[in-house]
């Protein structure tokens, strides 16, 4: 029965194929937005953690967000597959729409939101179960039972990952012995493996080795063609690696409250914020002055 | 080991300022403080286990009438029916076992819900609530035991099994709630996190993360919640009303000699907890592996 229901609510958000057979006559270049965030406020009780945040993300591409430390990239991008909800004292003002619905909208079910929306942790976090059950986990609890399904599900989303030849001779084998990489490669097959529509990543690289790095960084341009990504990173060399666009934000420091306020200071193609920011504090972070 | 390598260093490193004299001196000390050591630890061993021990021995005894205090002869008569000699004292454990379970279960249920409020969420009231379990742990049974008397006369609760089990279904969920809030605190919360993403619901992320996660504190919890609820003397004492436990039993027993069925059915339960705790060590290491 919850899974009906579920499935009631899910049938709500727009099927990204549908969409794609739309825009199946527009030239290739035109961009499909996916997100459409409006004034973006998010507040944990109180305090304002990041502030009027306007942007759109496209389809197929990957968005980068820079930022210094509490700059509140994460809190947006959490913003995204309504990950805050779990956050008691968490609520936000403004609009985030997802394929033309709203995504906070009164009929949405945040369960069906995070099926759609996969997120990839800062720390590779595989389940203390087998490889093969940490990839299995989504379809499972999204109603696949049949054996050869899940199989099927598991080989693909590992081959996907650039795993696979890594691990398929010991997908029993528990997924906390993998390496740190390994672990994120895991992490990301088991959110590919509910084929979801956009992958939010937040800092998926900070924990691990610059091999570790490039091998995650390579896989990202590969999803690129099925998925759109949106990656929280520290490191500005990698948004200019991977990204076809940046958003960076900045902290506002309240003097009276001591508190500190994320902000979103400028948006656009990767190559135009690094090379030709239009705002001062862009362009001092950008080329190392802050932060 | 670096230890034992250090005194073999510093004699390479200084070869003539006379590296006997110190190392005469200080080896056998510490052989000396090894054996002690030795010695000491096995003295603790035998101490604690030497009790166990007599009452697994006496099981096996076959002494003439009640009093089983003088090694007679060895026989295994009493691991068969004559175990039930006496119907009164086969009652009790009945209570007893039953009595445990109960408390298990119900202690197990609630005090994994404290242990997962108090170690998960930030809340008014959580000093004050992580306080209180402690002091339930630390209260003296028999502060306990007469305030439950107190409490139930008052309400004219008949007294008997039920007022057995909600009191120590008392005592032991502070235990239970202590053991899984430790496991709790431990947790990584984008464990949950991800569930919830991959589209699992509130029970779903609880029975296929956070639970299998939290298990071995809350296996560790229902191992102490029985071991404290079957051997309760002092709480049970004051709210059993007619009824009879396994402890109030012997305790009553004692002035008429303690038949060897005691020792056997101390010994059976001995073992019990020995094969579940093993169990539990085992699934453990396998779980992490």
């Amino acid at each position: 029965m919850e899974q009906q229901q579920r499935d009631g609510v899910a049938t709500q958000l727009p099927e990204p194929a549908a969409l794609a057979d739309k825009s199946a006559g527009v030239p290739e270049k035109h961009l499909v937005p996916v997100f459409d965030a409006k004034s973006v406020s998010i507040f944990y009780g109180s305090f304002r953690a990041v502030t009027d945040v306007s942007l759109t993300i496209y389809e197929h591409e990957i968005t980068a967000f820079i930022g210094s430390s509490g700059s509140g990239k994460s809190t947006v991008l959490r913003a995204f597959n309504r990950m805050n909800d779990l956050v008691p004292t968490a609520h936000m003002d403004g609009e985030i729409d997802y394929r033309g619905i709203s995504l906070y909208g009164p009929d949405v079910s945040p369960v069906a939101v995070r099926r759609r929306i996969g997120m990839v942790f800062q720390k590779p976090n595989p389940f203390p179960k087998s490889i093969y059950e940490n990839v299995a986990y989504g379809p499972r609890i999204n109603g696949i039972r049949k054996k050869s399904h899940l199989d099927e599900i598991v080989e693909s989303s590992l081959q996907k990952a650039a795993l696979w030849d890594e691990v398929k001779n010991r997908l029993g084998a528990s997924g906390l012995g993998l390496s740190g990489g390994q672990a994120q490669r895991l992490c990301i097959a088991r959110t590919i493996a509910v084929e979801p529509d956009v992958v939010l990543m937040d800092e998926p690289a900070s924990a691990l080795d610059p091999i570790a790095t490039g091998r995650i960084e390579d896989l990202m341009h590969e999803l690129k063609s099925q998925y759109t990504i949106v990656i929280v990173t520290h490191n500005m060399q990698q948004a200019t690696r991977v990204s076809d666009r940046t958003a960076f934000f900045s902290v506002l420091v309240n003097p009276d409250s001591d508190t500190r306020t994320g902000v979103h200071i400028e948006y656009g193609p990767t190559q135009r914020i690094f090379e030709n920011p239009h705002d001062k504090r862009t362009e001092a972070y950008v080329t190392g002055r802050i932060g | 080991m670096t230890v034992d390598t250090y005194p073999e260093r510093a004699r390479d490193s200084a070869p003539a300022a006379s590296p006997a004299a110190g190392r005469g001196r200080r080896r056998p000390r510490r052989r000396w403080g090894d054996r002690l050591l030795f010695a000491w630890t096995w003295l603790i061993i035998i101490w604690l286990a030497l009790p166990i021990a007599v009452m697994i021995i006496f099981s096996f005894n076959n002494p003439h009438g009640r009093f089983n205090f003088t090694w007679v002869g060895f026989t295994l008569k009493w691991y068969g029916p004559h175990l039930l000699d006496y119907p009164s004292l086969t009652t009790a454990m009945e209570n007893s076992l039953l009595v445990a379970f109960a408390a298990t279960v119900g202690s197990v249920v609630l005090g994994t819900l404290v242990g997962l409020a108090l170690g998960k969420y930030r809340f008014r009231g959580l000093g004050t609530a992580n306080l209180v379990q402690f002091a339930a742990i630390s209260a003296p049974d028999i502060v306990l035991a007469s305030s439950l008397l107190a409490f139930f006369v008052t309400l004219r609760v008949p007294l008997g099994l039920p007022t057995i089990i909600v009191a120590h279904i008392m005592f032991c969920l502070s235990f239970v709630a202590v053991t899984v809030r430790a496991r709790v605190l431990t947790l990584d919360r984008s464990l949950e996190e991800a569930a919830r993403d991959l589209g699992a619901g509130p029970w779903a992320t609880f029975r296929l993360v956070t639970l299998p996660l939290i298990f071995p504190g809350v296996l560790a919890g229902a191992l102490l919640a029985f071991a404290i609820s079957i051997d309760d003397f002092v709480v049970t004492s004051f709210v059993s009303g007619s009824t009879q436990t396994f402890p109030l039993w012997i305790w009553s027993a004692t002035r008429n000699g303690l038949p060897p069925q005691v020792d056997v059915l101390g010994t059976l339960i001995f073992v019990a907890g020995l094969v579940i705790a093993a169990t539990s060590a085992l699934l453990g290491r396998r779980g992490t592996r």
